[in-house]
């Protein structure tokens, strides 16, 4: 900054780690769960320091699961997450890039209609339309089925306005001369088009595939059987309200398990990370 | 902008729309004008006949004290979130921005919250504040605080508000970072030449500057608390205890399970809608306005 003085030159550090270290405690707290006895934690003994069942629960978590109400090994749980997250991210980035490439690069009847029909749903989440919506997969039979956890949800006003916003920026040099080399839209396309918005589809995906990987509601609504829902709704289902069943170094685990493939991705893909989540907002 | 070269074409881009479009109506406007048409019938109890009923509907829903309830509990979560999230998270951005090299690491460690899914966050916070076995719930007994959120209303309140406000701080970091990164140095610089001190600079330069930021975060944020924070509250408290966390979303799932009263949670459903709108409506003018700055 402009002045230099040590005490105000050390102040924003110091303030910086207490919020790190706020903001990590929860999931220190819950590793540290994940490694002790669950009659331990149920006495309220647990300790600040890590216990040495770390293997045994996470084993027992993945392949075998609770021994209580809900049995279904978290595996299976952590299978249909990332099914349900890779499907609506790659399903909402194809259809999206061609709905956006009809609006921008052809004119015919109902363009605007379309494109309105489309912007529009952003005013309309699932949480404003629960049980019709439900009610419409339901008759469509794709109650506890992959496509009824994923098709209802690909629809995206987004990442259509997202590619509308980058196709405007191309140059109409570029389709110039791709008319004048006789190509035609489709070789337009995936010629030109797709390879220049490869940092635009990382950058969506990151996003994309975390906006999956983290609903609730919905996976709640179309799933009925154990072996179909997801690790978000699975951990919710394994808290029991009378606390002495809870195993909560299942749970732990379980929540472990939840946080690590989106926080990794948002870790490793950082750089898309930032500029899909500062560009979709615009 | 208008494309100046555009393709010519009968079918095919009617073609490439069509999923998109597929989807959308049969998804989203089919159920969204079931919603709307549903909020006008009264069902019997069986649900085999319906009668249309004008805003029946609408005029019991007002009449009911969980309504204002659930009101109520939104506003007060919205804006304790809202605001906790963003003057944290206002804090962070403003320190982080100051070490020049640090920046980055900074960012990457606290930003990874946003991640994690409310569902998990909401468990997270609960292992930490149940109060038979929660470390910290065992550590504010004995200091003698009284806490127990499965049976007292407010302190419901306050664990659903921490495990939002922790969830939403790294989003709300990442954007104000990128708006302070984005005010030239030349601008602060000249006010430290003119005399004045850092207090003075943030709140005369820097904060202006950033309150188109702050503007667009504050109905993301809102948008956040209404929708996003469903998976926090049905995990924690699941609206309990004696609906002290029933939001009005949270409210529109109760009331219409099991084949409950569809027709209130359709009238519900339709409030909600105009709500988006709404906050949607606010969002896209204030976006026109950044355009012509």
């Amino acid at each position: 900054m402009v002045e230099r003085r040590r005490f105000a030159d050390i102040l924003p550090h110091v303030i910086l780690w207490v919020g790190i270290a706020i903001l990590a405690f929860p999931v220190y707290v819950c590793f540290i769960g994940s490694t002790h006895e669950k009659s331990l934690i149920a006495n309220g003994q647990m300790p600040l320091t890590p216990g040495d069942l770390f293997f045994e629960t996470y084993y027992k978590t993945i392949f075998i699961g609770t021994s209580g109400t809900t049995r279904e090994p978290v595996g299976q749980m952590l299978l249909n997450s990332f099914i349900m997250a890779s499907v609506i991210a790659c399903g909402k980035i194809a259809i999206s890039i061609i709905s956006s490439f009809a609006i921008v690069y052809f004119k015919f009847p109902l363009r605007m209609a379309a494109f309105w029909l489309i912007f529009m749903t952003l005013m309309l989440p699932v949480e404003v339309r629960i049980y019709p919506t439900y009610k419409i997969a339901a008759d469509l039979n794709l109650l506890d089925s992959y496509a009824g956890l994923t098709v209802p949800l690909i629809a995206s006003a987004t990442a259509t306005l997202f590619f509308r916003q980058f196709f405007q920026t191309i140059p109409d040099e570029l389709i110039e001369a791709s008319k004048l080399d006789g190509a035609g839209p489709i070789r337009f396309f995936w010629d030109t088009v797709l390879p220049l918005s490869r940092t635009n589809i990382a950058a969506l995906f990151v996003i994309l595939f975390i906006y999956g990987w983290n609903q609730y509601l919905w996976p709640l609504l179309i799933t009925t059987r154990d072996n179909m829902q997801t690790i978000v709704i699975g951990i919710k289902k394994m808290i029991v309200t009378s606390d002495a069943l809870t195993e909560w170094n299942v749970v732990m685990a379980t929540a472990m398990l939840a946080m690590v493939p989106p926080v990794a991705v948002v870790i490793l893909m950082q750089r898309w990370f930032v500029k899909g989540l500062v560009e979709t907002e615009k | 902008m208008e494309k100046r070269a555009i393709f010519s074409g009968k079918l095919l881009p009617y073609l490439l729309l069509a999923p998109q479009l597929v989807i959308t109506l049969v998804f989203f406007y089919w159920p969204a004008s079931q919603a709307l048409w549903q909020s006008f019938l009264l069902e019997d109890a069986f649900g085999l006949q319906s009668e249309f009923v004008w805003f029946e509907n609408y005029i019991h829903l007002f009449q009911q004290p969980d309504y204002y309830r659930a009101m109520m509990n939104t506003l007060v979560f919205s804006v304790a979130v809202t605001f906790l999230s963003l003057s944290l998270a206002l804090l962070l951005a403003v320190q982080a921005d100051k070490s020049i090299r640090g920046a980055g690491i900074y960012r990457t460690l606290l930003m990874w919250p946003y991640a994690v899914a409310p569902a998990v966050a909401g468990v997270l916070w609960l292992f930490m504040f149940q109060p038979s076995l929660g470390i910290v719930a065992r550590a504010m007994r004995s200091l003698g605080i009284a806490w127990d959120p499965l049976l007292n209303g407010t302190h419901a309140m306050i664990l659903v508000i921490l495990a939002a406000t922790w969830k939403q701080i790294s989003y709300n970091f990442l954007f104000f970072l990128a708006g302070l990164q984005a005010i030239p140095r030349s601008v602060i610089e000249a006010a430290a030449i003119d005399g004045a001190r850092p207090v003075r600079r943030f709140w005369t330069i820097i904060f202006p500057l950033l309150s188109p930021t702050a503007f667009f975060l504050l109905v993301v944020n809102v948008v956040y608390v209404f929708f996003d924070t469903f998976g926090i509250i049905d995990a924690v408290t699941g609206g309990g205890p004696s609906k002290a966390t029933e939001t009005l979303v949270y409210k529109v799932y109760i009331d219409g399970r099991l084949g409950g009263d569809l027709g209130g949670s359709a009238a519900q459903s339709v409030i909600l809608m105009m709500i988006v709108i709404a906050l949607t409506a606010v969002q896209f003018r204030y976006i026109e306005r950044r355009v012509t700055y």
